[in-house]
């Protein structure tokens, strides 16, 4: 069957590829034109956000300071994600490079990557790779720039960005409230950009390619392409870089067993598309797409006729329940009331949680109840 | 007490007595200790010059620093989605019957504890689960075993 939408491509696991070189060309520009090139490319956050990587640059840019912080945010505990592992394992030099292209916009000299402690057995050989990187960084681009690792220590809120930043300062880690955003007000106060892995090496990407190239890559509003990271019922569960813009039903051909039955599109706090929809629902950021759209983070969960979505749901409702960091009464009291099958709760929850954790439970709950209701009956 | 006091004092000049090295030295104790004593907390708390209760408070967060004893080798099972789809039930079951506890509980010998954990980032290769560190994935019975048999004789 021909594939139209589904275009595999290979940027971010290519090795031949010299960051230095890339970084040695994008230095002789002026911060302004790398930051402008950024924005150009239309490049937006992987994390699951996705927002403008250049927008939120220039922001730090433009604040005034003595020190300012770049985070690369290696947290990645949404259920179903594990591309950014995968990222640090085979190619942490782009990361790192990234980390120095906006080091070197922003005015920063310091950087930490913020490593989810399930994954501290990478820790020697990418304390390796920084090494290595920040000398190169000194002695041949004449750029002093110091990266660290933190170790995260087990909490998947702590891959919200203030969340993780009140973590590193040794807090119990709670989301803040915004604003301030962490770009004006980050890491004990200083102008920090906290950018998801897989974004820092398309920053990189945009100066190997250039940003007209970048931005003919995916669909309009969703540039570039994706890391995906596929799981569930499928035969060809693993990493797969996809451009933007495929849609769920050629996803599924591709990927699926043939009995599948729904697609849990961004983790458990992404949302289920139910065979029904496979063809109305578009992969990309919200914007001028046909149909449904959805932005992801990249997990991609295949569930085939043997299962029941309500295990499903419940396993993602007792995800929340044990997550929550408690300081909102809503998502608090919410996440385990959604176990006694409160649908009404979704939307109060939505609008009065503090973060995207509590903000985010309802998108299961309502896309799975909503289209297997008969399964729900218990 | 003399060798609590020593261990934090040697964290305290590896990462700083500044607020944001709690995080770091609770860790660089859990990783010899295992888990977080209230002793060693009120040491932390004293070297940090901040309150026991700020130590026990931020300590209670994280799910990697236990403040219940625990073993020597700490065996997480993921499970969340995929793992679960994938035998993550019949992981723990093995697991409890070979070591004779349940989830959340520790062997006499201090050697195991069994607890479960969420998502992993090893999806496409579930079951899987940490010891300490280690990652092991793909899991069945016969690995598991295998696995078991290796750190009993660690
Ligand atoms: C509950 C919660 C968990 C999150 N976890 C992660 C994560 O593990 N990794 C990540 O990059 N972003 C995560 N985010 C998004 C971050 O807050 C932030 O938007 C992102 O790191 C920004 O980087 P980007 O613009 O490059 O995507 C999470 C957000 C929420 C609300
Ligand atoms: S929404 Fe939930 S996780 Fe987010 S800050 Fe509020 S209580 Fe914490
Ligand atoms: S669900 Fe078990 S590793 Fe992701």
């Amino acid at each position: 069957m021909p594939n139209d939408s589904l275009k595999r491509v290979d940027f971010i696991f290519d090795k031949d590829y010299n960051c230095k070189e890339v970084l040695y060309d994008a230095f002789k520009l002026t911060r302004d034109e790398i930051v402008e090139e950024i924005i150009k490319s239309g490049l937006r956050g992987r994390g699951g956000a996705g927002f403008y990587t250049g927008v939120k640059w220039k922001y730090a840019k433009e604040e005034q300071a003595d020190e300012k912080v770049v985070i690369c945010n290696a947290d990645e505990g949404e259920p179903g994600t594990f591309k950014d592992r995968a990222i640090l394992e085979e190619v942490p030099t782009k990361v790192l490079a990234g980390m120095a292209l906006c080091a070197k916009v922003i005015g920063a000299k310091k950087g930490f990557i913020y490593l989810r402690g399930e994954y501290n057995y990478l820790k020697p050989k990418l304390e390796q790779e920084i090494n290595k990187f920040t000398d190169i960084l000194r002695s041949e681009l004449n750029f002093d720039f110091t990266i660290n690792i933190f170790s995260g220590a087990g909490a998947y809120v702590c891959g919200e960005e203030t969340a993780l930043l009140n973590s590193m300062e040794g807090l119990r880690g709670e989301p803040r409230n915004k604003p301030p955003y962490p770009t004006h007000f980050g890491l004990l106060g200083k102008p920090t950009v906290v950018n998801n892995v897989e974004t820092l090496v398309y920053a990189v990407m945009v100066f190997k390619i250039g940003a007209e190239n970048f931005k003919n890559i995916g669909i309009q509003g969703s540039s570039g392409s994706k890391l995906f990271s596929v799981s569930g019922d499928t035969p060809k569960s693993g990493i797969y870089e996809l451009e933007f813009g495929m849609k769920v039903s050629d996803f599924v051909n591709e990927f699926g067993d043939g009995d599948a039955k729904a697609v849990q599109v961004g983790g458990a706090s992404g949302f289920c598309v139910p065979r029904k929809s496979f063809d109305k629902t578009t992969i990309g950021y919200q914007g001028k797409l046909k149909g449904n759209s959805l932005p992801t983070g990249g997990s991609m969960m295949i569930f085939n006729s043997s299962r029941s979505m309500y295990n499903v749901l419940h396993n993602y409702l007792e995800f929340f329940v044990e997550e929550s960091c408690g300081q909102c009464v809503p998502c608090r009291i919410g996440t385990s009331e959604y176990l006694e099958n409160l649908l009404a709760l979704s939307e109060t929850m939505r609008l009065t949680s503090k973060c995207g954790l509590g903000q985010s439970v309802g998108n299961s709950f309502s896309s799975i109840v909503e289209n297997f209701k008969e399964e729900m009956i218990y | 007490m003399a060798e609590v006091n020593e261990l934090v004092k040697s964290l305290s000049q590896k990462h700083g007595k500044e607020r944001g090295s709690l995080l770091p030295i609770l860790q660089g104790i859990t990783e010899i200790e295992k888990s977080l004593s209230a002793e060693i907390m009120i040491e932390v708390a004293r070297e940090l010059n901040i309150s026991t209760a700020e130590v026990y408070g931020t300590a209670s967060f994280y799910s990697f620093l236990d403040t219940e004893p625990r073993g020597e080798f700490i065996i997480r099972v993921c499970k969340t989605i995929s793992c679960d789809m994938k035998g993550k039930r019949q992981i723990v079951k093995t697991l409890e019957d070979l070591l004779k506890i349940k989830v959340g509980e520790t062997t006499h010998n201090k050697k195991f504890t069994l607890l479960e954990t969420n998502c992993l980032g090893w999806c496409h290769k579930a079951p899987a689960m940490l010891i300490n560190d280690e990652v092991y994935t793909d899991l069945d019975d016969n690995k598991v075993k295998k696995i078991i048999r290796k750190y009993r004789s660690k």
